[in-house]
């Protein structure tokens, strides 16, 4: 693992009005993580992953403290800035995958790419790349509902890495899979990640995901509770 | 991404099929109410100008004044003189006399007495001159409904109401009672050559029509006429053309201090003419205005209705890193594509209904003819060349409108809840 800095956050603090009050979601965040981590968010319901995941993701700003995503403060970016950034740098893969229904499982993945105005050649090898990471060369012409969980998944897998990113931010990634599926969404993850050299940050509470982790860093109110580097292989 | 965008449409039956149908609909409806609408009132105007104004029409002041009553001792004299000057002057008119008196017909038995007798609402036009468009003008051989048309001096042709009503026959005899334009008592026989029905209580009750010579005769009119109409060769109505007519012949032969001096009027002073071809002019932009308006409530409820059905996709498209605006802008495109597919099945269909109607009408006949008011008992739409448009750009301009309207919801969509709302 490299240790080159990519996401540091510097007593990040996130609160959201509720009624009168605010409700505080982040409570002085300091993390620090360097390109290739395998990493998890953990913790309960209301902990704070989804909220720290937005911030990284540059879905949100912080409310204070300052964020750095590749050198950039989060809190500085135009929205145009922040689309760039996300379009170019992050991959996002959700809980209920999130393909576009209307297109292709070629055309889902190709579409992150039409947004950099990519020639058409070198889309295709990227796409053809991507699909092949992931086992669906086969499905390229295959609409989303045609496909099982499982496979739904793999190409939003591939959607989130055709553009190469350097982050790929997962929101409960296998929540929606069966065991088998699961073991093999992290293994491909995992393989993409040692390859690519890509930062992969997971906000979960699944025991399948942790097994896969180097680094699990437990939230709880906000705050991080304990931040643990796990240098054995453990699958 | 125009590909993109295009393949989405044509996959997406609801994002495209039913924007596609509302603004096809609206379109057509739009073309062949227009079209419908301005055949209306130019068979209107048409209809008005063949049998009553003229394009423009010479009447004495006096006589112009009280026409209503038909008053034939204030008709115009010399008029021979006169046609020979307007046909000098303006070669591109055709000028026309009639006179019309009131009276009253009376049926003879076979032994010379008073069978019946009934009002008679009389006409005289050219119908025995040789290339006279006088009886094509006034529908007279197309309303025939027995006998011919006059072939000779001292034939009429008469309502067929009347005729049935006194059981008179093609070849009977009539005798028209009524006044000279001197105010002396008129009465004069003609030979019934046959009957007519417009279709139209207006102009079937007790109608005579006779040349206009035997006219000229009964009534002491030598060298007179109660009217003179003129019409434009190509047949179709131009108020800038009768304008500039009508200006140029009464600084010439107009007199104020005179009632008896001529005086022209164009189809628009007579009748509310005017009026009527203030709708038929505007009738294209008050279908286009309501048109805009409520296609775009309309496409605006279907912009918002797709709204909501894409609301994942739009944030999907924002995770991905696609910026607000540009989401924004492939909508408007979306609807540009529509709106023109859309906009050109409508103008197509809307033609083809307008083209059937004009070339087939819907005939009313049945319904009209008790009807006091003139109006054509054939209704036809009018094509013109601005029914390519008069949908097509509303169309377009609409289907934009509603989805620019709806696609603002893009811009208050809050990136920082996307991860809660896709994971639904």
């Amino acid at each position: 693992m490299e240790n080159s800095s990519i996401i540091k956050t510097e007593n990040l603090i996130k609160r959201f009005p509720v009624g009168k009050t605010d409700f505080t979601a982040l409570n002085g965040i300091n993390l620090t993580m360097g390109t290739g981590e395998f990493a998890g968010l953990v913790g309960p319901s209301g902990s704070g992953k989804t909220t720290l995941l937005n911030i990284i993701g540059s879905l949100d700003t912080p409310s204070e403290g300052t964020a750095y995503v590749l050198g950039k403060s989060i809190s500085l970016l135009t929205h145009a800035q922040s689309a760039k950034l996300r379009n170019h740098h992050i991959g996002f893969i959700f809980q209920t995958y999130n393909l576009l229904p209307v297109y292709t499982v070629y055309e889902n993945v190709e579409f992150a790419l039409l947004l950099q105005k990519m020639t058409g050649a070198d889309r295709k090898k990227a796409v053809m790349d991507a699909l092949e990471w992931v086992g669906l060369t086969d499905k390229i012409y295959s609409k989303p509902s045609m496909l099982s969980g499982g496979e739904c998944q793999r190409v939003a897998i591939a959607r989130s890495m055709v553009k190469r990113p350097e982050i790929v931010l997962a929101d409960e990634p296998t929540a929606n899979l069966d065991s088998k599926n699961s073991h093999h969404i992290l293994q491909t993850m995992k393989v993409l990640n040692r390859e690519l050299k890509t930062t992969f940050i997971f906000a979960t509470h699944d025991e399948k995901v942790m097994k896969y982790l180097d680094r699990i860093i437990s939230l709880d109110d906000g705050k991080v509770v304990k931040d643990e580097i796990l240098t054995a292989e453990k699958y | 991404m125009i590909k993109f965008i295009l393949k989405g449409i044509l996959r997406d039956r609801s994002r495209s099929l039913l924007p596609v149908i509302v603004v096809a609909a609206g379109v057509f409806l739009t073309v062949f109410l227009s079209s419908y609408l301005s055949g209306v009132f130019s068979d209107m105007i048409d209809l008005s100008a063949r049998f009553t104004t003229g394009h423009v029409k010479i009447m004495t002041r006096a006589y112009a004044e009280n026409q209503e009553q038909m008053p034939n001792d204030l008709a115009l004299f010399n008029v021979s003189a006169l046609k020979s000057e307007l046909i000098s002057e303006y070669p591109d008119m055709e000028w026309v006399e009639r006179i019309h008196f009131g009276g009253l017909l009376d049926v003879p038995d076979e032994n010379g007495e008073t069978r019946g007798q009934g009002p008679a609402a009389g006409t005289a036009i050219d119908l025995l001159s040789s290339g006279s468009s006088e009886p094509e003008r006034m529908n007279v051989r197309k309303s025939l409904v027995k006998g011919s048309l006059p072939a000779n001096r001292g034939e009429a042709l008469i309502s067929d109401d009347f005729a049935e009503k006194f059981d008179v026959s093609v070849g009977n005899e009539i005798t028209l009672f009524g006044s000279t334009m001197n105010g002396s008592m008129m009465f004069k026989t003609f030979v019934v050559s046959g009957t007519l029905r417009f279709g139209n209580a207006f102009l079937d009750r007790g109608a005579v029509f006779i040349d206009i010579l035997d006219a000229q005769e009964a009534l002491d009119m030598n060298d007179a006429s109660g009217e003179i109409l003129g019409y434009f060769n190509d047949r179709e109505y131009n108020d800038l053309k009768a304008l500039s007519v009508k200006e140029k012949f009464n600084a010439k032969y107009s007199s104020i201090t005179d009632e008896f001096s001529p005086e022209m009027l164009r189809l628009v002073d007579q009748n509310d003419m005017g009026q009527y071809l203030m709708m038929s002019e505007n009738v294209g932009s008050i279908m286009i205005i309501i048109f805009v308006l409520a296609m775009s409530v309309v496409l605006w409820n279907t912009g918002l209705l797709g709204g909501l059905r894409r609301y994942s996709e739009y944030g999907i498209r924002l995770a991905l890193g696609e910026e607000k605006k540009h989401i924004y802008g492939t909508t408007i495109l979306e609807a540009v594509l529509i709106g023109i597919i859309g906009s050109l099945v409508g103008t197509a269909l809307g033609l083809g209904g307008a083209w059937y109607l004009q070339t087939y009408g819907l005939n009313l006949g049945s319904v009209t003819q008790n009807m006091g008011m003139m109006i054509p008992t054939v209704l036809r739409a009018k094509i013109s060349p601005a029914l390519f448009y008069i949908g097509f750009f509303p169309g377009v301009i609409a289907t934009v409108l509603g989805n620019a309207l709806a696609g603002l919801a893009i811009y208050k969509r809050k990136t920082s809840r996307l991860f809660k709302e896709l994971e639904v």
